[in-house]
């Protein structure tokens, strides 16, 4: 049991992996609607992206070519790491460049070029269900899913403005979907949520330790949870210019400098920085 | 720069990796798994019932490469479990077809059949045995052989000393009328592991979700339970055993001629002669009866017993103990208190599931604590409550 080399192409049993895709077939079948699942216990931890790894197996052939990215980057030790259990056990090829990729399994980021339809984004979720902050019972939780009863959600948001002034969700702001379910981007940052909105690509997500699988199919309505007199406003990335690759109105991330005390920006989708810079060296 | 962004992830892996199995064998000793199987019993045991998987071999293996840690140990059982196909299921199991090694009731001190202590430390003085410092297998040997030949001397002769088919003691209370007759519930049980768990569980859900929880979790909430967090009267260890259970499966070339009996089931309509006998499995049974208000009843307020049962794994009593606590906490759902709260209980017992969510802490969350940062400036900027601009 210890060499890869005795367990089936890509880790699970294929009886599994039909099971995986089924619940994910059902979940395409109704957006933004969380399907039960039964998760497998996977190599890596409950909480480290086991759910976006069951999709990845489920849907990964020898043909693919795999990118994984963990919170904006291609080399973060997450990443690496499942990269390296789906490589070892299925030998497809893995790429940074979000471009090549046909699956992309990602923690909290979608990546900042769009997607093609003929491109899977698989994200990572935590915690699938975008009313857990108002109510810790499931049972209670899927009620409110079958009633349409998004009070809480709309009640939650409110009491933040009347409390602080403003919608204080960080990341994992709640989206509608096709006007039904509403339901948790997984912990993306605002950004990245109108990327979420008629995109070309399948998105699916997984949480492995909550067993849930939903999707947002290619060209489905996705619209941030707001008022009228407080619309839905993504960070302020005013301002800030990515001092690797000089890009603006991306992500960055905020890098301290310990010596000197200034703060500075890069961006926080690597591939797309590196991009960039390759670009540059190219012209210039 | 004074911060490096976490890069380089394949290499620091590498290392890191290496670096834990420094930690491993710096003493410059391998633990035999035999070793860790034959000495490392209750761990064993342990990994085993939180795991689900019932190997002994397979847990002493894992128990190495975990370097004794009950979390890491049991993470590898179940991503093993992962891959395994189900070839078949067994056969219910009566469980008074056990072969008892221990038995013991808090209820009744002439129970039928009587009271076996067996092998278990309630009667150990835990002081440090010196002798163990120092103890080599020729001390072993020895030992053994005076053993083997004072239980010689001491059998019973005959059937006298038969240790399965002993009666139950909650037979005798059901017999006596004091505890409510059940009939045999011969429904195929849901498979926590082929069907997520949906809140109302079925009790064969509960079940399964509570013989694998984190042995510590269940012990805690069971004593939370004892104090007094919920309704509980004191509940009594009817009946607590450790027992091998004989295991079959149904013949898979007989014919299904009696199928309309178990329907789809084959286990249920499968003769048990023409079954093949796996082997045993030790298991820890336990079956506290606690008091209780009879339903309905409003002129006089009879009491009737009430049983909650708890099994798992090895020789696991403390566990098995607290689970039928639990089990019959869940019974009687009381959302006022959390050991009478099954969405409570059940989602949090789990050790993969809590140790993993618990470490993901550790995973880089830079995008979130970004967007956060961004939140909480927002909310110091003096013109925060306009928010006039889209994104």
């Amino acid at each position: 049991m210890s060499r890869h080399g005795t367990y089936n192409f890509a880790f699970l049993d294929e009886g599994s992996k039909r099971e995986i895709r089924r619940a994910t077939l059902k979940a395409i079948a109704i957006p933004g609607y969380q399907v039960p699942f039964a998760s497998r216990e996977m190599p890596i931890a409950r909480g480290w992206g086991t759910g976006g790894l069951q999709l990845t197996l489920s849907l990964i052939g020898p043909d693919d070519t795999l990118k994984v990215i963990d919170q904006g980057t291609d080399e973060s030790v997450n990443a690496v790491n499942i990269k390296a259990l789906i490589r070892s056990t299925t030998g497809v090829t893995t790429s940074d460049d979000t471009a090549e990729a046909t699956l992309i399994q990602s923690r909290h980021r979608i990546p900042d070029k769009p997607l093609r339809p003929d491109q899977i984004l698989i994200l990572q979720v935590p915690i699938p269900e975008p009313l857990r902050f108002v109510e810790p019972r499931e049972e209670v939780t899927r009620r409110l899913h079958a009633e349409r009863d998004y009070t809480g959600a709309y009640v939650l948001l409110f009491e933040q403005i009347m409390r602080h002034g403003d919608v204080t969700t960080g990341a994992d702001h709640p989206v509608e979907v096709h006007d039904r379910y509403v339901m948790a981007p997984s912990p993306i940052p605002r950004i990245d949520n109108p990327k979420m909105d008629h995109g070309d690509a399948l998105i699916l997500l997984g949480a492995g330790r909550e067993k849930k699988i939903y999707a947002v199919p290619p060209h489905t309505r996705v619209t941030s949870l707001a008022f009228d007199d407080h619309p839905f406003r993504s960070e302020d990335v005013d301002g800030r210019t990515c001092e690797l690759c000089g890009a603006e109105g991306v992500f960055m991330d905020e890098i301290q400098d310990a010596q000197h005390g200034g703060t500075s920006f890069r961006c926080n989708d690597t591939s797309e920085c590196l991009a960039r810079m390759n670009a540059h060296a190219r012209t210039s | 720069m004074g911060y490096v962004a976490v890069k380089g992830g394949t290499d620091a892996i590498r290392a890191s990796t290496e670096r834990l199995r420094y930690e491993r064998l710096k003493h410059g000793v391998s633990l035999d798994v035999r070793q860790a199987r034959a000495g490392l019993r209750g761990l064993v045991d342990q990994v085993m019932s939180e795991a689900s998987l019932y190997d002994e071999p397979v847990a002493a293996h894992a128990i190495k490469q975990a370097e004794g840690s009950p979390e890491e140990a049991v993470f590898l059982l179940r991503a093993y479990r992962s891959t395994l196909p189900r070839l078949h299921t067994t056969v219910p199991i009566d469980g008074t077809s056990a072969r008892v090694e221990r038995r013991i009731s808090a209820a009744f001190k002439d129970v039928p059949g009587g009271q076996i202590l067996g092998a278990g430390y309630d009667y150990v003085h835990r002081l440090l045995d010196d002798t163990l410092m120092h103890e080599d297998e020729t001390d072993v040997r020895a030992w053994l052989e005076r053993w083997r030949d004072a239980s010689q001397a001491q059998a019973l002769p005959n059937d006298a000393g038969r240790l399965d088919g002993l009666p139950k003691v909650a037979d005798y209370l059901r017999a006596q009328g004091l505890m409510e007759p059940r009939e045999n519930d011969d429904t195929p049980p849901d498979d926590v592991t082929k069907r997520a768990l949906r809140i109302p569980a079925s009790r064969s859900e509960r079940l399964q979700v509570l013989t694998r929880g984190q042995t510590g979790t269940v012990t805690s909430l069971g004593y939370a339970s004892l104090r007094g967090y919920g309704p509980m009267l004191h509940p009594t260890v009817g009946e607590l055993r450790v027992a091998a259970l004989p295991l079959t499966i149904p013949n898979p070339l007989a014919s299904h001629e009696n199928e309309a009996v178990g329907g789809s089931d084959p286990t249920l309509h499968a003769d048990p002669d023409d079954g093949y006998y796996l082997g045993e499995i030790r298991i820890t049974e336990v079956e506290t009866v606690v008091p209780v208000q009879e339903p309905g009843g409003e002129e006089r307020q009879a009491l009737r017993f009430d049983l909650g049962y708890g099994a798992c794994f090895g020789q696991n009593e403390t566990k098995a103990i607290a689970m039928s606590l639990l089990d019959q906490c869940l019974e009687h759902p009381d959302s006022r208190h959390p050991t009478h709260d099954e969405e409570f209980i059940l989602m949090h017992v789990d050790s993969v599931e809590a140790t993993g969510f618990i470490s993901h802490l550790k995973l880089p969350h830079y995008v979130t604590f970004q967007s956060e940062l961004d939140a909480v400036r927002r909310t110091h900027q003096p013109d925060a409550v306009s928010g006039e601009e889209d994104a």
